[in-house]
């Protein structure tokens, strides 16, 4: 009995100091070697493995790029891809590695608002330069008296904008009732439902009504036939595509006529295109783009995964090409030389000219997009 | 006595030992921040889950329910560093303080009247004291707000640094007495349940503890916890000697009481209830204290975790997450406070440090395809958990080791 | 230390539990107060939520009677029975849009009606489902319960959270069930009716449907029918084959049952399988009502089963079937009338209260727990 303890603590230690051993050799000399080391957190396992898979693929496909093209100031790009499961303490776990272990002074990551701001705050702490692709929750680059973490972006919409787009969009249309349905446990759909509803009465319609549900949920039957008493003309839900194609099934079922509204969670090869017919939803480009950036991409992308990319392979190709721009601008392998030149970016991304505002934030250009007869159509184009 | 005065030796010195490596290292910088945050979760997960051993190991108490006391212990003490901190208000933890003792003293007062009448059911006694403690918060609120200012005053005599550190230690305690106190007001109808049924109410109560946090700012009106956004603003002041403290505190105190009549009637109780309540023992008192304790220090637990790494989120404290203390308890042995310890420890090492390390590029994903098979091996090769009953001689000198018992013979019990 | 001489109203207190029941009424009042008024207010609503509610009891239903046969016969929580369900969900997927099994006979037998041939081929992809689903229970039991059948109960509960995880994210991996949502291909049409003030017809897409008239599809018919079905089948199974007379020696006493010469490790292999079965069956009926299947799809649906059974009294097969359409309609009806964001905390809070007031369930059997 005795025996078998000793030997386990004794293989357990033995495992962690393998471990630990070559990891602390390296650690600092590899950070000065001749490639730049970037690293990507995305939640591969946990609950929304699927955004972290889009996640990584959209890192990997910026970083092969920019490698084949000879890498950024003549040196070749080394990705480091980490898995941060979408929650606060294993994402922590995740930055300290590839900032301990792996000596990265770079982080594309993490998808996340939950995961985000821990991971931010960590970077900020070490001086490591952050780009979330996908965290809409404004803490994930302002601290909490209002300054803004001069080492941590964003390459995605804030809510305000999104939902003041769609709030537009629909009262141009004519619509008056809204309800509105949200995630009570993910800030990206509160907060757009939260903005979406204010912006939509300035307008001057009226909110019918507004649900939660939690993003377990499957069964949206009992909201959906409020949904239908209520009389909305209009039903905002922006929610992810695989939310939306649970609702959109039910609501067909239930005989529901209001026009569906969303935003770029939307945009995804995976979007029930049947069910979701006539709906409407922002985006940060428009399939019908001619731009070259925009047809590369999504050629490309189709070429090798073997779908047209969702918004949030979009947005970690994006906020990795900016990353990428910003070290080749200010053309020093330093974190805060790095920062400083992505302040003044300009970079023409698939999501439109992109530059970057006090806070951090991206501003550029929106479209909304319809769902018709089996495709995507542009709709309008809406300017910040 | 003379054994034992050198085993706790022993044991101290070890534990300085242990405590002045780590540390030693933590500040030479070979322990890099990656790890030492691990270490510090796993110092945690070790307290958490020596509270859920106390009930579940020893008291023989199946509660999935210990994530739903560390939630609570979490965002209390976070909520009371937060207010000083951000806001430079000590009404948190004035307010916070007078519930924790207005409501304490309640349930004293209404034991006492309980106590003297013969034959109150459990509901009944229930309801009377809910509605003491709800009382009891109704006055301690206005008190506590009443007294804030003072009390911030006094704090402020204090050098900034010395103050802060010590509001975070009487919020750590004040989040590990709340929870105790939740714990009592739920374990007191709950615990009348049988064993599954007992674990089944647990674990509805760690999901009826996450939405309400998920719902924090909305439905609650604590407008500084974001709800489902996720708490920031929170100091991260927890270091490995305060874990490291902390967790002796948890050894020795539940070898202590194990050491004690109460010990004897808790592990009774575990044993055989029949029996137990025949020698006369007070089954019901028994279990509720084992109850409060453990969910004590999962309290505690929570207040150290909400200071590592600032920032708490409800989706922490998900159902899914909380069989994790329980897997640890189980794999590190039932009832044994070492298999604990080690196996906290252990299992935050491997899943969090280790296999980030050895699975190469592009298999990131197979990280928890490796755990669970590492897990059901483990079990299968060891289904009485690594350590088994196996106790250092500190703690082996007081705890009667765990009756082996069969499946077998338990189903037979049952159906009898 | 007791007083003999107690004060009479404290004594009727006491005697007549009336603080306790008091308490209940209140928050039972309150529902009931809460339901009433939206009955009232408007009627077609509330009976439309309580339809929702029925479509989702059924479901659970299937996957309860798994729960509670696996827990009479062995006394275990099969956490890993919400991942078989998704397992048999998957199959179905695959056998549908990769094989098109729903599709053999109508290629066989061109002739015969199409409705006839659809329903054959739906049956069809449930019996794949349920057979894939206890194959792969039969496999588990083996390798994860079998070996610990002689240790601490505990053991296996860890192991079946171990098997749970192993399903879930070894089914996440690229080349396995992959992590993305996939929308779920329907072996038949969907089709909705209304029935109300305005008459009986079905609805068509971009027609508003008669207000004030209740609506329901054909998948809401083929799951209650399914359920239905599928628990007389098992009841008849328990209550008058031979296998089921050995579980429930098994269940009852399993040293005296093999004494008696029942291969108990047989008996309790089979019990898995059937449980597993209904899982599989539940898989599909989920998939096609809920059209989209992903990896970690059996958690959520899993525990709420699991904790409907534990309502109904686990261990009994009509007890998993009322739990779970109560569990339903407290889920549809909190959310429609109570509080959406509050939802599972008042289904739990329910779930507690029943324990509660009936310890064992509410078909549970009322023995003290020993002796």
């Amino acid at each position: 009995m005795k025996k078998n303890v000793l030997l386990s603590i004794v293989v357990l230690l033995a495992l962690a100091l393998a471990a630990c051993a070559p990891a602390a050799a390296e650690g600092p000399a590899a950070a000065e070697g001749d490639t730049i080391k970037v690293a990507n957190l995305s939640p591969l396992t946990g609950p929304v493995p699927t955004f972290g898979e889009s996640t990584k693929n959209g890192f990997m496909m910026a970083v092969e790029e920019w490698n084949a093209n000879g890498g950024i100031l003549g040196k070749q790009i080394e990705p480091i891809v980490e898995d941060s499961q979408c929650t606060a303490d294993p994402a922590v776990n995740a930055a300290n590695k590839v900032i301990d272990q792996d000596g990265v002074h770079y982080i594309v990551g993490e998808v996340c608002s939950s995961a985000s701001i821990p991971v931010s705050e960590v970077a900020q702490e070490k001086g490591v330069l952050m780009i979330s692709p996908t965290s809409t929750n404004a803490d994930v680059t302002l601290n909490l008296d209002g300054t803004t973490k001069d080492m941590v972006f964003r390459a995605c919409f804030i809510d305000p904008f999104q939902g003041l787009v769609m709030a537009k969009f629909a009262s141009d249309q004519g619509y008056t009732k809204a309800f509105v349905m949200s995630d009570q446990g993910n800030d990206y759909v509160r907060g757009l439902a939260e903005v979406f509803s204010e912006k939509f009465v300035e307008y001057g319609g009226e909110i019918v009504g507004s649900e939660n549900y939690t993003g377990t949920d499957t069964d949206f039957s009992a909201i959906l036939t409020k949904v239908a008493d209520s009389g909305a003309e209009v039903l905002y839900l922006p929610d992810y595509y695989n939310v939306i194609n649970l609702v959109a099934a039910q609501a067909k079922q239930l005989g529901i006529t209001a026009v569906m509204m969303g935003a770029d969670g939307w945009d995804s090869s995976d979007l029930d295109i049947a069910a979701a017919d006539g709906g409407y939803y922002s985006n940060h480009y428009s399939p019908d783009d001619t731009r070259d950036v925009v047809v590369d991409w999504v050629s490309k992308y189709t070429e090798k995964y073997g779908a047209t990319p969702d918004a949030l392979a979009t947005l970690a190709y994006d906020a990795t090409n900016l990353l990428f721009a910003a070290i080749e601008k200010a053309g020093v392998d330093d974190a805060a030389a790095v920062a400083t030149a992505m302040e003044s970016l300009s970079y023409d991304a698939v999501s439109g000219t992109v530059t970057f505002d006090e806070q951090h934030n991206p501003i550029k250009s929106a479209v909304v997009l319809q769902v018709k007869d089996g495709a995507i159509q542009f709709v309008a184009s809406v300017a910040p | 006595m003379n054994r034992l005065n050198k085993t706790s030796i022993f044991f101290l010195v070890g534990a300085v030992l242990v405590f002045g490596i780590v540390q030693a290292l933590i500040s030479a910088g070979i322990i890099n921040s990656f790890w030492s945050t691990i270490v510090l979760l796993a110092g945690v997960m070790a307290i958490v889950s020596l509270g859920l051993n106390l009930i579940y190991g020893f008291n023989g108490q199946f509660s999935l329910g210990q994530y739903g006391f560390y939630a609570i212990g979490a965002y209390t003490a976070a909520d009371i560093t937060y207010r000083w901190v951000q806001l430079h208000s000590a009404s948190g933890l004035t307010v916070i303080l007078m519930i924790s003792i207005l409501v304490g003293l309640a349930i004293f007062l209404i034991r006492g009247v309980v106590s003297k009448i013969r034959g109150m059911d459990t509901l009944s006694a229930f309801a009377l004291y809910l509605a003491g403690v709800l009382v009891a918060i109704f006055i301690a609120t206005r008190l506590g707000m009443l007294i804030a200012n003072p009390v911030t005053a006094l704090f402020n005599l204090m050098p900034e640094k010395v103050a802060q550190y010590v509001v975070y230690l009487i919020a750590v305690l004040l989040g590990g007495l709340i929870a105790g106190e939740v714990s009592f007001l739920f374990g007191l109808p709950v615990l009348t349940l049988g064993s599954d049924y007992f674990g089944i109410a647990t674990l509805g109560f760690t999901i009826i503890v996450k939405v309400l946090l998920d719902n924090s700012d909305t439905m609650l009106g604590f407008d500084e916890m974001k709800g489902a956004r996720g708490m920031i603003g929170i100091p991260k002041i927890t270091t490995w000697a305060t874990v490291f403290i902390f967790l002796l505190i948890t050894i020795i105190v539940i070898r202590n009481l194990l050491n004690s009549s109460y010990g004897r009637a808790i592990v009774s109780i575990r044993e055989d209830e029949t029996a137990a309540t025949s020698m006369g023992i007070d089954v019901a008192f028994y279990k509720t204290i084992t109850f409060v304790i453990g969910s004590f220090f999962g309290g505690l637990a929570g207040g150290l975790y909400a200071h590592i790494n600032g920032f708490l989120h409800p989706n922490t404290f998900s159902f899914v997450k909380s069989f994790d203390p329980l897997i640890v308890v189980v794999f590190g042995g039932l009832g044994s406070v070492t298999g604990t310890v080690g196996a906290a420890f252990g299992w935050a090492l491997v899943l969090e440090g280790v296999l980030r390390l050895i699975l190469p590029e592009g298999f990131e994903t197979w990280r928890f395809v490796i755990y669970p098979t590492l897990l059901l091996i483990m079990m299968l090769l060891k289904p009485n958990g690594l350590f088994g009953n196996y106790e250092i001689p500190f703690i082996r000198s007081v705890v009667p080791p765990l009756k082996e018992k069969k499946a077998d013979e338990e189903t037979a019990k049952e159906v009898a | 230390m007791e007083r003999k001489n107690q004060n009479p109203i404290v004594n009727w207190i006491v005697k007549s539990k009336i603080l306790g029941i008091l308490f209940f009424v209140i928050i039972g009042a309150t529902a009931v107060f809460k339901l009433g008024t939206a009955l009232l207010d408007n009627p077609s609503l509330f009976l439309q939520q309580v339809v929702n509610g029925l479509q989702l009891g059924f479901v659970y239903a299937l996957i309860a009677l798994g729960y509670t046969m696996i827990y009479g016969i062995i006394q275990l929580i099969n956490f890993a029975h919400g991942d078989v369900f998704m397992v048999g969900a998957f199959a179905s997927f695959y056998s549908i849009s990769r094989y098109n099994v729903h599709l053999w006979f109508q290629n066989l037998f061109p002739s015969v009606p199409a409705m006839l041939a659809q329903a054959i081929g739906a049956v069809t992809v449930v019996l794949v489902s349920m057979v894939v689903c206890a194959l792969l229970a039969f496999t588990i039991e083996r390798i994860a319960y079998k070996p610990l059948r002689t240790a601490p109960r505990i053991s296996a509960l860890i192991t079946a959270i171990g098997i749970s995880f192993f399903l879930e994210y070894f089914g996440a991996l690229g080349f396995v069930f992959t992590p993305n949502y996939i929308t779920y291909e329907r072996p038949f049409e969907v089709t909705s009716w209304y029935i109300g003030p305005e008459g009986f017809g079905s609805i068509q897409a971009g027609v508003a449907t008669p207000p004030h008239s209740l609506i329901f599809s054909n998948i809401f018919l083929i799951i209650v029918l399914a359920s239905v079905f599928l628990l007389l089948v098992l009841q008849y199974i328990v209550k008058r084959t031979k296998i089921g007379k050995a579980m429930r020696a098994v269940a009852y006493d399993k040293p005296t049952a093999r004494l008696m010469g029942i291969n108990s490790d047989a008996v309790i292999s089979i019990t898995f399988a059937l449980g597993a079965a209904l899982a599989g069956a539940a898989g599909v009926l989920y998939a096609i009502a809920y059209p989209q299947v992903f990896f970690s799809m059996g958690i959520i649906p899993g525990m709420k089963a699991f904790v409907a059974a534990v309502v109904g009294g686990i261990g009994s097969i009509p007890g998993a079937f009322i739990g779970a359409l109560i569990m339903g309609q407290a889920e549809t009806l909190s959310a429609a009338y109570i509080s959406t964001p509050m939802r599972d905390a008042i289904a739990f809070s329910l779930l507690i209260v029943v324990l509660l007031i009936r310890p064992k369930g509410i078909m549970g059997e009322t023995s003290s727990e020993k002796v």
